[in-house]
């Protein structure tokens, strides 16, 4: 189909083609609900099942990483609505300024997830072989006596856990399971939508966004919004479990 | 015909789809990188005809098989991966795209009036996607085969079986998505893209139907793409969703692959109710019988549609008042499938019909749908399930629906539809002594297995008792008639596509707006924007159709 202008050949009019673009993108964004759905089906089940479990899993991620990773993500979403909003009002500038903020921040995040994988591996929790949720607390050698009571503590969490559920390192697996996949799932989106937003910069230093057009900025925003609250579901299911003690 | 000719003989227009240059002009690139949903729904018959070959091929290798009760062909495990692979290439790779990516691909725009569907790259995209995800599958059927049945019950997918499962499962986890785009596609298209005057309700029930089963691909198939991306990494990578040695829940699976699983029978049938809907009341010259409740029951068949998935599960030890919700929901299904098969009968009711190719495709599906719906009531019951679960039965009813429905609905809408995909004629007698073929093929395979099932016969078995011989060898011997019947149009249809007499823009003739411009159509399908003023199937108000008004009905153009 040719294209003549900003519209495609397809289509009568722009807010046709506005009309149909937003609304592929909200058809787009129910099957990914679908898709993350079948996860949190699982997670739920089993964290049901093994709450003991995935209590001491959660116990082990690095909350004030989850933490900082949240709040950069809720502000890649503002530098994200603030681009949509530029485009809107026509200031090409300030539209290529916010994208790059939010690729920026999105950058953020996947480097600190790195960080935090990282930490899984040298602890010996990748579901597997080498799984052992006892390896930090008999390999660590702690330098301060606050250190040796934080220690101690954990020790004896382990142990009830134990008597709770005998079987809870293949349990503790399933939660590693499901941290990876749904973190990583989550990560693969977050890759993808930097990937547009490379694109969206591009477009943007073309000048190409004016308030008559500017659906690419819209649609990929509705996306980068739907990826953040993946993530906030995440954090509280992950991090936040059984922290009370 | 003794009559003269009442239709003029015609020409092919000059420059049409098939042979207008698209920039690098006709070269296999402009066709590779087509975005005309004509070309592309090509490209996909191409596809999809030579996966149905490969799971055809399979299906005969069973059916030579099972002559013998020990087993003529095969040994065992081999047999295991003959089934599975026979089902994974027909279910992923040929019926669910076989109507909506073919025929639903090339009429939706032409019917409702557009230039093409809303997003015609997506459209590509969605082709190679599928051929990404083919190559995935043909590459596991080439280095050993899998043996896990179509269903990919784990643990046995993800940890005990030895043979090719991961490529399968990345193939079909990459083919979900192409799925899924072509339902988004046809639901934004539907939308935004309807010419003036074409309101909802005056919508042809093919696209009704397209719109229900695009609702089952974006709601269900993410959820068979994240499970079986589940299975697949608990294979690789020793996670343990499902693995019950780590706590995992292997039931879990199941409700979540049957969740997108059965809604996809609907994927497969309601396209194909599209199509007999188009078909009835064009040769039978009146306006279809309820065209509010045919066209409000697909919907309601793709809503009801998720909610009786675990009537697969019964004897899984699911809770009993589980199986009675679904048992009960299972049946209310039945309520609009029903309301189809009555609107249909009373359509053709005092109808003025024609025996035309299409029409007894299209007879043909109703009276074997039924039989497989009724079938289907059987097994939603909870007892007589118990007895017949994972029997013969069950494979005679499911191949009922899928077969004896879907792909006569798929053959019938090819024949109908492909004088203006090609803008020619077939040979008409050849066609419906096919078709006649086709349908006592059908049944002489698949009524035998019905009997096999009640009788016990366990499915999935490389071997059989003796006694079961006879009804096994006419099984095999319809199969064999069967393939005749899809063999010879094939053939007839390509010879068609060079030496068919030319159709003109309205053969049969119907009232759809795709019978209104020239067969093959233009690249942007009219020359003019259409504006609708009418109501569909309305065969009394339409002078322009050629048909007398209450006497004799003019015969359709053809060569006979």
């Amino acid at each position: 189909m040719h294209r003549t202008g900003e519209l495609y050949g397809q289509f009568q009019t722009l807010e046709q083609q506005k009309e149909s673009s937003t609304l592929g993108m909200w058809i787009f964004l129910v099957t990914e609900v679908l898709f993350f759905g079948g996860m949190f089906l699982t997670y739920t089940i089993n964290r049901h099942q093994y709450f003991t479990a995935f209590g001491i899993g959660s116990n082990t991620l690095d909350i004030k990483l989850g933490t900082i990773n949240t709040g950069v993500l809720i502000l890649s979403s503002l530098t994200m609505a603030m681009a949509v909003w530029s485009a809107q009002v026509g200031k090409k500038g300030l539209v290529t300024g916010f994208l790059i903020a939010t690729l920026a921040l999105g950058t953020v995040f996947l480097g600190i997830k790195v960080v935090e994988y990282k930490q899984k591996f040298d602890h010996h929790l990748i579901p597997g072989h080498g799984f052992d949720v006892w390896y930090q607390v008999d390999n660590t050698k702690p330098e301060t006596e606050m250190g040796k009571k934080l220690l101690d503590d954990e020790r004896e969490e382990l142990h009830k856990a134990t008597l709770t559920d005998p079987d809870i390192q293949s349990h503790a697996q399933l939660y590693f399971s499901l941290y990876f996949a749904m973190t990583g799932l989550h990560a693969l989106h977050m890759i993808v939508g930097a990937g547009l937003l490379i694109w969206l910069i591009k477009l943007s230093m073309r000048g190409r966004f004016t308030p008559q057009y500017n659906t690419p900025v819209e649609i990929v925003g509705l996306y980068w919004h739907f990826v953040d609250i993946v993530w906030i579901y995440l954090f509280p299911l992950l991090y936040l479990i059984d922290r009370h003690r | 015909m003794s009559t003269a000719p009442l239709v003029p003989e015609h020409e092919l227009p000059d420059t049409h789809y098939l042979n207008a240059t698209y920039g690098s002009g006709r070269s296999i690139r402009a066709w590779l990188l087509t975005t005309d949903h004509k070309r592309i729904a090509l490209l996909y018959l191409a596809s999809v005809t030579v996966f149905f070959f490969i799971g055809g091929i399979f299906a005969t290798m069973i059916r030579i098989h099972l002559l013998t009760p020990g087993g003529a062909l095969v040994s065992p495990e081999t047999y295991n991966k003959l089934f599975t692979m026979h089902g994974v290439a027909m279910i992923f790779f040929f019926l669910i795209p076989s109507i909506p990516a073919i025929l639903g691909n090339f009429l939706i725009p032409i019917m409702i009036g557009a230039k093409d569907l809303a997003f015609p790259k997506i459209n590509l995209l969605s082709w190679y996607i599928y051929l990404i995800g083919g190559c995935f599958v043909l590459y596991s059927f080439g280095t050993g085969g899998l043996d896990t049945g179509w269903t990919f019950y784990t643990p046995l997918s993800s940890i005990y079986s030895n043979s090719a499962v991961t490529p399968a499962v990345i193939g079909i986890f990459i083919n979900g998505f192409s799925s899924i785009l072509t339902g988004l596609n046809f639901i934004v298209t539907i939308h935004t893209m309807r010419a003036p005057g074409m309101t909802w309700f005056r919508l042809p029930l093919f696209v009704w139907a397209h719109y229900a089963t695009s609702l089952v691909m974006i709601l269900g198939t993410p959820v068979v793409a994240i499970t079986l991306l589940l299975a697949g990494l608990e294979r690789m990578f020793h996670l343990g969703f499902f693995n019950p040695s780590m706590g995992g829940d292997p039931i879990l699976f199941q409700h979540l692959f049957w969740f997108y699983s059965h809604p996809a029978v609907y994927i497969m049938i309601l396209p194909a109710m599209g199509v007999v809907s188009e078909i009835i009341p064009t040769f039978a010259r009146k306006p279809i019988f309820g065209y509010s409740f045919i066209a409000a029951s697909s919907i309601a068949i793709a809503v009801i549609g998720f909610f009786v998935w675990a009537h697969h599960m019964f004897v899984t030890g699911e809770s009993t008042y589980a199986a009675l919700a679904f048992s009960f929901l299972s049946y209310l299904v039945a309520i609009p499938s029903a309301i189809k098969v009555f609107n249909w009968t009373a359509t053709l009711y005092k109808g003025s019909i024609s025996w035309d190719p299409p029409m007894i495709y299209a007879l043909g599906f109703i009276g074997l749908f039924t039989i497989g719906g009724l079938t289907g009531l059987s097994l939603a019951c909870l007892g007589l399930d118990i007895h017949v679960h994972d029997t013969y039965f069950v494979v005679a009813h499911f191949h009922y629906i899928m077969v004896g429905g879907a792909v006569m609905g798929y053959v019938g809408g090819l024949h109908f539809w492909w004088p203006k995909i090609t803008g020619r004629l077939y040979p008409k007698a050849l066609s419906r002594f096919a078709a006649i073929v086709l349908f006592i093929g059908f049944n002489l395979t698949f009524f035998p297995q019905f009997i096999l099932g009640y009788l016990g016969m366990p499915r999935r078995y490389h071997s059989y008792p003796p006694e079961f011989q006879v009804l096994n060898v006419l099984s095999t011997a319809g199969a064999s008639i069967l393939a005749v019947g899809y063999l010879l149009p094939m053939l007839y249809l390509f010879w068609s596509m060079r030496y068919g007499k030319v159709a003109g823009p309205n053969p049969w003739p119907a009232t759809g707006l795709e019978w209104k411009t020239d067969s093959p159509p233009p690249t942007e399908n009219f020359h003019v924007t259409p504006v609708v003023d009418w109501e569909p199937y309305d065969y009394r108000n339409r002078p322009d159709l050629g048909l007398a008004a209450g006497g004799p009905l003019a015969p359709a153009h053809g060569d006979d």
